[in-house]
């Protein structure tokens, strides 16, 4: 049985949630004073999840970095591995905003997208 | 294997005016010097103040070079394109112990020929400075105890003497002096054997070091920290003149002036140090310069500081300003002792270290293409509208403001870093032009100087430095190499 | 951006934004994290995405931009002097100007941290605009001064770029920036928060080589005892922001004091009628959706003003802040015949839970709300309709109650 001490961060009070649970089931949740703070921290238990904001090195543009994000948040657990793989790509302009420089990246669903422009 | 005619130990404010005036000689000069750019140590961290010599022990060669130095300021920064500016200075009373110590160093400047201190009343001292304490009782003026931009000093003397015909070697470390049959015949350097014939020991804090080559270290140098606070230009507290204490019998004091840029200046502390090397400003000594300061402007706000910086002034032991030669060590002039008058002294020191040298035998054949002028790096901060839209026609990097504070354009950080006596880090670009200087203290320019070096010296910004060796902006590229955390 | 859309959308003919940048967008281009648009768009973005948006409004209208030009001076008629290096010295004449030039960050030598000044101190900020435009990297063991929002940001990106980030050493005993950092930034990596310690010696000569960090008392004052090494190369500060007003004072704009910005009104016009301010340069924000929101309030009010259109005052209330308020902007409300709402932005002291917002005129009490947590790091916001006003004072108190 595992316990996660949880900081909600839906709203400023930042209430302090206590969960148990196993694996994928939450069996017991405290500390909340609200649904959307229960719903945050069974997800934060069960699975983690972040968007993901770095840059990536663009060829023959003015600029060296073309700033990306994930286009839904990927596991928190697999932001080191990502970053390992965009620090290996480079784009070459034109690059437009929200072209797709790594598609579905590690198999999460979540696209990596350019959030800037290189013309 | 290099060879020179008069090799220069030391590339501060004294050494670059030595070197100057030995190009109006048909001789070859080279100056050596172990930081990566000109300006010493000492040159490069003091309260920029050309003083006029009335403090100074009487009767001493300290005295002499400093009251004849004052005078020449006014040519010489117009030769060499420095700013510079006269401001006076005044010495006020507040208790009858201090008014009591007025008529003696009234006196002590007559005996060092410094004829132009005056009394004044109270009324008068408040009159011209209305920031000052109330309580002043009575005062001295001091009229030619004036400001300068210390920096661009020595930039323009090593500029000028390279400009005619000097060499100057940086990074470079005199490691041994040769001396054969009585007389100095050259230097071991860390780049390689220099052949010289004569050899002038301006190294100002390894003064000492260097004269243990030559066994004429009958005495020591240690640093004397002084640390002191730049305030903003816009501080609401200001003075107009350089504001002295009385000094006592332990130090001379902590004063507070206007700089050459608009800013004020408060300090030095005085702390008896051991390590050469200890250039760090501690809350102790920084406290100590706010107590001290109130006396004199009881509101200054040293909130509104920018920044704090220390100097570690070269401190002889036995005190005094030497210029030795000897007869068993020929060819070989020592400077010792040269403290808190050097930047001053060093417009004469240039010239009486000459003189000295054609005493012992250096042949005067008169180098008639010296010139004196020089040219400085375009002031685009200090010009009109017109002058600036003209200036920018011709070369439209000017038209780029890189520092925001002090409005500095990319032309002159071009310029700065192309010059003879370039600019190769980030401080050498700051001394030149004042980029970085100002209240954000290099937070919008920094990135983009660290990036115009790169482009301009050809290297990677990794190669990018603050100042010495070491000194290192940036540890690698974020995309492009593999980054490893290396800790 | 959002005051030269707005400019256009009520009219204006000609509206010119003046950028001393390559491109548009400020400082949102380096601002790559997300956390943008959460209330103005209903949607989570980052930066670049939030000025985008600014941007292609901006060009679809028509408004015009002077990029890679530094303007020097502004004048209280209207006039600007800007550099350029095509152009060169470039005037020019606006019947209204808004400044919106934004911040500059605290340094090392703003708050005197003693010791030696050797390569590796950056703001968080330069930091920033290094590792996120200029592909550079600033170091590779940090410790972060400051709590606040960006030196949270700067922690985890530099974390994410392959440092080590060794603490986020915070002088107050509460968190400066907002709690959802703190989480994603600092709780995701691991990285130490030291409340209440402050960074009280830099060393190394060349590059920094650590840091000493010690436990402050409830003056704010070091305790030396506590002091401990810390060793790093690089030293992070992000110890606040300054509105950056070096024009407005070109312009003999009145100040106010606590801001730091220029004294407006609820149409963001500065003591000099033509010019108009919004933003950072105003008073410092930590949502760039009230930014926005309030600069189309300074963008509107100026094309009104170019045009002829703002009525004339027939009155003043000054906003004056209550209990455990800092400030409030507007500063003070022009009286006029229009009716309408006014925004009302304001920082509190202290933080403080469960209270309650009442807002007087003149003594007599308008409205009021309650907040379960209020604290200086987050802008409170309280709206006061026009006709319930007169002239007088305005005061907003903070105290406990419900």
């Amino acid at each position: 049985m595992t316990e996660k001490h949880i900081t909600c961060i839906v709203c400023p009070i930042g209430c302090q949630i206590i969960v148990r649970g196993e694996d994928d089931t939450v069996l017991s949740l405290e500390g909340n004073q609200c649904i959307r703070g229960e719903d945050y921290a069974k997800n934060e238990f069960i699975h983690p999840v972040r968007i993901l904001t770095t840059t990536v090195r663009v060829e023959g543009a003015d600029t060296p970095l073309i700033p990306v994000r994930s286009d839904q948040p990927v596991p928190q657990e697999k932001l080191m591995e990502c970053m390992d793989l965009i620090k290996e790509v480079s784009v070459t302009k034109p690059v437009l905003r929200y072209q797709v420089i790594v598609p579905d990246i590690l198999g999460t669903g979540a696209n990596i997208v350019a959030t800037g422009e290189a013309l | 294997m290099l060879q020179t005619d008069v090799l220069v130990i030391g590339a501060g404010a004294v050494g670059c005016a030595i070197a100057r005036e030995l190009t109006k000689y048909r001789l070859k000069v080279l100056v050596v010097d172990k930081n990566e750019d000109v300006g010493g140590e000492a040159s490069k961290s003091n309260s920029a103040i050309i003083h006029t010599g009335y403090d100074a022990p009487p009767g001493t060669l300290e005295s002499q070079l400093v009251v004849a130095a004052n005078p020449m300021y006014e040519l010489l920064t117009k030769q060499l394109d420095v700013p510079y500016q006269k401001v006076g200075a005044i010495l006020p009373a507040f208790t009858d112990e201090q008014f009591e110590k007025l008529p003696a160093l009234k006196a002590k400047a007559f005996q060092n020929r410094v004829y132009d201190v005056e009394y004044l009343t109270g009324e008068q001292l408040l009159a011209m400075e209305p920031n000052l304490n109330p309580e002043v009782k009575a005062g001295l003026y001091i009229p030619r105890e004036n400001i300068i931009d210390p920096f661009l000093l020595v930039v323009a003397y090593a500029e000028n003497a390279q400009q005619n015909g000097a060499h100057f070697l940086l990074n470079t470390q005199v490691t041994g002096i040769r001396v054969e049959n009585g007389r100095v015949v050259g230097a071991q350097t860390t780049a390689g054997e220099v052949q010289a014939t004569y050899i002038v020991n301006a190294a100002g804090l390894y003064c000492d070091d260097v004269a243990a080559m030559v066994g004429k270290n009958d005495y020591t140098v240690n640093p004397r920290k002084g640390q002191f606070y730049i305030l903003d230009k816009n501080t609401t507290c200001k003075v107009n003149h350089i504001v002295l204490p009385i000094p006592t019998k332990v130090t001379k004091g902590k004063l507070m002036c206007p700089t050459i840029h608009g800013n004020m200046l408060v300090g030095p502390t005085a702390e008896e140090l051991e390590d050469k090397q200890d250039y760090s400003t501690t809350s102790e000594g920084l406290a100590s310069i706010e107590t001290d300061v109130r006396r004199l402007i009881p509101n200054v706000n040293l909130k509104d500081s920018i920044t704090q910086y220390c100097g570690l002034r070269p401190n002889r032991n036995p005190e005094g300003l030497h210029v030795d030669t000897y007869d068993d060590v020929k060819n070989y002039v020592n400077l010792s002792g040269v403290r808190s008058t050097g930047l001053t002294a060093s417009a004469s020191l240039g010239k009486y270290v000459a003189q000295r040298l054609i005493e012992i035998g250096m042949p005067v054949n008169f180098n008639p293409d010296f010139d004196p002028i020089r040219k400085g790096i375009p002031r685009f901060h200090e010009m009109t509208y017109e002058e600036q839209d003209a200036l920018i026609r011709e070369n439209p990097l000017y038209g780029k403001v890189i520092c925001r504070c002090e409005t500095i354009t990319e032309g002159e950080i071009v310029e700065a870093i192309h010059r003879p006596i370039p600019a190769r880090s980030v401080d050498a670009i700051k001394r030149r032009l004042r980029a970085g200087m100002g209240r954000c203290q290099g937070g919008f320019c920094g990135p983009r100087v660290i990036e115009i070096l790169g482009r301009e010296l050809g290297v990677s910004t990794e190669e990018i430095r603050k100042n010495q060796t070491g000194s290192h902006m940036i540890t690698g590229k974020v995309r492009g190499e593999r980054v490893i955390a290396n800790v | 951006m959002a005051a030269a859309v707005s400019a256009k959308k009520q009219g204006a003919g000609q509206v010119l934004v003046i950028e001393r940048d390559s491109s548009l967008g400020g400082i949102l281009q380096q601002c790559i994290h997300p956390g943008f648009g959460l209330s103005y768009y209903d949607e989570e973005l980052t930066g670049p995405e939030y000025a985008g948006r600014f941007i292609r409004q901006a060009q679809e209208l028509g408004v015009k931009a002077l990029l890679n030009s530094m303007v020097l001076e502004v004048l209280p008629d209207g006039t600007v002097i800007c550099t350029n290096g095509e152009y060169g010295i470039t005037t020019v004449r606006a019947k209204s100007v808004v400044l919106a030039m934004g911040c500059r960050e605290r340094t090392r030598g703003n708050i005197q941290i003693p010791g030696t000044r050797p390569a590796g101190i950056y703001t968080a900020g330069a930091a920033q605009r290094l590792i996120n435009r200029q592909n550079e990297m600033v170091g590779r063991r940090v410790v972060i001064l400051g709590s606040g929002d960006i030196g949270m940001i700067m922690a985890r990106r530099m974390t994410l770029e392959g440092a080590q980030v060794v603490a986020v050493v915070e002088i107050m005993d509460f968190l400066a920036g907002l709690t959802r950092n703190r989480v994603q930034c600092l709780d995701d990596f691991g990285i130490p928060l030291l409340l209440s310690h402050t960074v009280t010696r830099v060393t190394g000569n060349r590059r920094v080589e650590g840091v000493y960090v010690a436990r402050v008392d409830e003056n704010k004052k070091p305790i030396p005892e506590t002091e401990e090494f810390y060793p790093c190369d690089t030293l992070l500060l992000s110890v606040g922001l300054i509105p950056e007003n070096e024009l407005s004072r070109t312009a003999h704009v009145e100040m106010s004091p606590i801001t730091g910005g220029p004294v407006v009104n609820q149409s963001m016009q500065t003591s000099m009628p033509c010019l108009f301010a919004c933003g950072n340069v105003v008073h410092v924000n930590d949502l760039v959706d009230n930014v926005s929101w309030e600069s189309e309030v300074a963008g509107r009010e100026a094309a009104r003003y170019a045009m002829g259109q703002l009525p004339q005052s027939g009155g003043t209330v000054t906003c004056e802040p209550g209990d455990n308020v800092r400030y409030i902007c507007p500063q003070h409300i022009a009286l006029t015949e229009e009716e309408g709402e006014v925004d009302l932005y304001f920082r509190v002291r202290l933080p403080d839970e469960k209270v309650r917002i009442r807002l007087l005129c003149n003594g007599k009490e308008l409205g009021k709300k309650s907040a379960v947590k209020v604290n200086p790091g987050e802008m409170e916001h309280i709206k006061v309709s026009m006709s319930d006003l007169s002239a007088g004072k305005l005061e907003v108190h903070v105290a406990k109650g419900v």
